[in-house]
């Protein structure tokens, strides 16, 4: 596709003087400007601005918080405090630090299941979309450590049921736990590391993303249809249009997140964390924060403990498969009947996997876990190679064009597939 | 490039040149990260203040228990009665959620010794001692109940209060974090 | 030592979450309070009230480390006047130094200083105890909640139902009661209905007329002088000292609020008139025919 169309021409001479050693105006205005977009977007297209600007958030934030804490495991628990009393504005930073993360993963888990049901991840965006799971993965990273650093009871033994995952791998798994810890328990060196990572993590976020936005540009948005732009009336151009309204659900974002920040700052996290770390102590419910919980949940339906690690550890990489995994040809669900029952299915039990994530592990609560748990894997491993076989998908639109003006009346849609582009995957 | 060697798959000097180079090259910077990987470890300090701690255990009453710090871990070191250690031993072994004979848990001779982790093995909670149908320990948290040989016998705890490596340097002296090597 | 190690991990892992079930915790009645919802704030006097609760009852053995005598009239709190509050901290012994001879000394309390804990150390705290440290206060109305279930924890949401803390206080000052038949409150134990497991170290702390209240015009004490009017005044108090900034963080929650909509209102009609350039937005894709081609 050449997407490009529109070529950047200085128009100053000093505009021209520049861009001749240095052309970043024209690749700003070839992604940000000209770049065009489908016409037919829906809002779900707008979390990846969200996301971008929770990223800077958490950023700007956390690099403020970063001025007055002490990652020392006798002062940070006093430090947090001192940020929430003293400091001018302390409590708004940190309540949209730590709310902030929670926003985070609403977005980033929408911005997930929009992939999945309209089909983005296939080809040819499959670098594009494992770029995705690579940054959800730091996500992860970084939001643990971020929660070990008020250095409460939920921060100490959390960081001590996690890091203890990693002495499930065999024979290594002892010593590599200690250089995690620095000493024989999570401790100074740990809480001490975890703030240095911290700190670094989201700037290779940051650097991922960059990535991801590259990739992205190669090949173009993906959009309802799952059918590539033909022509340009398909599309218009990146700004104004896709810009403004990426601002505008952008703030209505801020207006979600700002109802934590201050009508409910304390809900999305646990009151054990305003109990200083006290290794002597454990406190009664051990549970990780709400974006956890699914895979939480796999992780305590196994009743082995290197077999349950690894099945946590399954849920997220198999993602990295599903460009291979789906068998369909066509992309968007919406002209998959059979899918998107399956889909909701698939996102019912994620749900699910999240209630009993935060439910004690005994009882029916784990044979459901167990449950759950055989399904979420058989939807990647056995209902989307299988349904790209046995699915009749409705007939696609001609265009982008035609599909959002409505099909004529006459015009009858196309066999599936026909008018999709070529297809890459192997 | 073709007319350099004539038989590619003869090595030349060259060829030999280029692969020493690599290698140094892969080893030196192999070399590099050692120091960064082991700067992850315990350092020498936690290392040792994590050595073997000798605990004098004339001043511990009868009935007495005393709760040291090992590693960062809670440990109890209880003084066991007769009558504590006659009902530890009394015990029908396969009864019981976690089989261990007491013997099993203390050293030979030295039953009046129990040294025990003291963190409930359900969630980490601190048992309190002397209380429960046993006498053993109660944990407030959530029930647990562990007898005088620290073995669970009620409670959701799923096994007993762990035993910490340790051996006796004299009658009244123990070294936790050395293991017996009698 | 491993395997140990490896079973450790195991059940802290794998039996972790299981609190609640373990016991059968009444849920605490929920109050009644100035500072809940959109526009709470604080009620001066019930917080005055409450810190007398506090200072007479509870400071014996709770310290409140992370509060300074400052913060008692600093804006949104119990805002008692700066002569009252230098006075106030006067009272207190806090120890500084070392001075030129090298040895600590006990000077009269600044307002810049924090409130002294009533104990030298934890493990002094927890021996004058029988064997349990008195936590801290300062956070406590944070730091304490009950389990809400579903589909509750759904709801407060909406209702910005935040004061779980509080209510569970409430309910466990008041829920000293005698242990029913059967139960054995074991020695150093006190029965207390709301609290979970029922067995807590803190004897019964409050008892009617304990504190005398500040009197009105007409002699009377401007609140009861009961258990139940103590309980929800220091529950208040402590409800402020873990979160002083609360009357703050909803007043500019409220302008921020309001900022964003009318924000969000321009940017929609901005978006649409830009739209109308390429004849209006469209979104989606059209229903596609629910028949199949041959």
């Amino acid at each position: 596709m050449s997407q490009h169309s529109t070529t950047y021409v200085p128009k100053s001479a000093f505009g021209k003087w520049f861009e001749s050693r240095l052309p970043i105006a024209g690749l700003v205005h070839s992604s940000f400007i000209a770049f065009p977009v489908p016409r037919n977007l829906t809002y779900f297209w707008t979390f990846g601005a969200i996301l971008a600007f929770m990223l800077v958030s958490q950023i700007v934030t956390g690099v403020v918080l970063a001025m007055y804490y002490t990652p020392n495991a006798a002062m940070a628990f006093q430090s947090v405090e001192h940020i929430m009393r003293d400091v001018n504005y302390g409590w708004l930073i940190r309540y949209l630090h730590a709310n902030g993360a929670s926003m985070f993963f609403v977005a980033v888990y929408v911005h997930i299941f929009r992939n999945f049901y309209y089909g983005s991840y296939k080809a040819p965006r499959e670098v594009l979309y494992i770029l995705g799971v690579i940054i959800f993965l730091l996500m992860m990273a970084t939001a643990f450590m971020g929660y070990v650093l008020p250095w409460g009871q939920m921060s100490f033994w959390g960081a001590t049921v996690i890091t203890n995952l990693f002495s499930a791998i065999p024979v290594v798994g002892e010593t590599i736990v200690s250089y995690l810890w620095g000493g024989y328990s999570v401790g100074n060196p740990t809480l001490n590391r975890f703030f240095s990572l911290h700190y670094l993590l989201p700037f290779m976020i940051a650097g991922v993303v960059a990535l991801h936005i590259w990739a992205l540009h190669v090949p173009g948005q993906n959009n309802p249809t799952g059918i590539p732009i033909k022509s340009g009336k398909d599309a218009v151009p990146f700004t104004p249009y896709a810009t403004i309204k990426d601002i505008f659900a952008v703030v209505v974002f801020m207006l979600f997140f700002a109802y934590w920040v201050f009508y409910m700052p304390n809900y999305l996290g646990h009151a054990d964390n305003y109990i200083p770390a006290n290794p002597a102590v454990t406190p009664a419910h051990i549970v990780p924060e709400w974006y956890f919980l699914p895979f939480y949940a796999i992780l305590r339906a196994i009743p082995d403990k290197l077999g349950g690690v690894i099945a946590m550890g399954a849920a997220i990489v198999i993602w990295c498969f599903m460009p291979w995994l789906d068998t369909s040809k066509v992309r968007s669900t919406a002209y998959r009947p059979l899918y998107k029952q399956f889909f909701w299915l698939f996102v019912v039990v994620c749900f699910l996997l999240g209630w009993l994530g935060s439910r004690p592990a005994e009882g029916w609560y784990v044979i459901a876990s167990q449950i759950c748990t055989v399904y979420y894997f058989a939807h990647f491993l056995i209902v989307l190679p299988v349904l790209g076989f046995v699915e009749r998908p409705l007939p696609l639109p001609n265009s982008i064009l035609e599909s959002v003006m409505g099909v004529q009346k006459g015009g009858a849609g196309v066999p599936a597939g026909a008018n999709a582009e070529p297809n890459t995957k192997g | 490039m073709a007319e350099t060697t004539t038989h590619v798959a003869e090595p030349t000097r060259r060829d030999f040149l280029y692969i020493a180079t690599g290698a140094a090259a892969v080893v030196g910077g192999a070399t590099l990260v050692w120091p960064f990987v082991q700067s992850l470890a315990p350092d020498a300090a936690t290392v040792a203040a994590g050595a073997p701690v000798e605990v004098d255990l004339t001043p511990i009453a009868e009935g007495q228990i005393v709760k040291v710090f090992w590693r960062g871990k809670l440990i109890f070191i209880r003084h066991r009665t007769a009558e504590e250690i006659k009902a530890a031993e009394d015990v029908n072994v396969a009864s019981l959620r976690d089989p261990q004979a007491d013997s099993a848990r203390v050293k030979e001779g030295k039953a009046q010794w129990l040294i025990v982790y003291g963190n409930c093995t359900h969630l980490g909670c601190v048992p309190l001692g002397q209380q429960g149908e046993y006498h053993g320990w109660f944990c407030p948290c959530h029930g647990s109940v562990f007898d005088t040989s620290g073995r669970v016998r009620g409670g959701p705890a799923p096994i007993n209060l762990p035993i910490p490596p340790y051996a006796f340097a004299s009658d009244t002296k123990i070294i936790i974090g050395q293991e017996a090597t009698a | 030592m491993m395997k140990r190690t490896l079973l450790i991990a195991a059940a802290v892992l794998g039996f972790s979450a299981s609190a609640y079930a373990a016991g059968e915790t009444p849920v605490p009645p929920q109050q009644k309070w100035t500072f809940q919802g959109p526009f709470g704030k604080f009620d001066r006097a019930q917080l005055q009230r409450g810190f007398k609760v506090y200072r007479e009852v509870c400071a014996s053995c709770h310290g409140l480390s992370y509060v300074a005598f400052r913060n008692l009239s600093a804006e949104g709190g119990p805002e008692f006047s700066e002569a009252q509050v230098k006075a106030l901290a006067a009272e207190y012994k806090i120890q500084d130094g070392p001075n030129e001879a090298g040895d600590m000394f006990e000077r009269p309390g600044r307002p810049a200083d924090r409130f002294p804990s009533p104990f030298p150390n934890e493990n002094a705290a927890a021996a004058a105890n029988g064997g349990k440290a008195p936590p801290d206060l300062s956070l406590m109305a944070k730091a304490r909640t009950y389990e809400r279930g579903f589909p509750w924890f759904i709801t407060d949401v909406f209702r910005q139902y935040s004061e779980n803390g509080a209510d569970y206080l409430v309910a466990l000052l008041n829920g000293y009661e005698e242990a029913p038949a059967g139960f054995t409150v074991p020695q150093g134990g006190h029965y207390n209905h709301y609290y979970p497991g029922h067995v807590i170290a803190m004897p019964k702390p409050l008892s009617d007329g304990q504190v005398e209240y500040a009197k009105n015009e007409a002699g009377q004490p401007q609140a009861p002088e009961t258990v139940e009017q103590y309980a929800k005044d220091v529950t208040a108090f402590l409800t402020w000292t873990a979160e002083p900034h609360l009357e703050a963080r909803k007043r500019l929650g409220f302008q921020v609020m309001l900022f964003l909509l009318v924000l969000s209102g321009l940017l929609y009609f901005t978006k649409k008139k830009v739209w109308a350039n390429v004849g209006g937005e469209v979104e989606g894709h059209a229903t596609p025919p629910m028949t199949h081609n041959p």
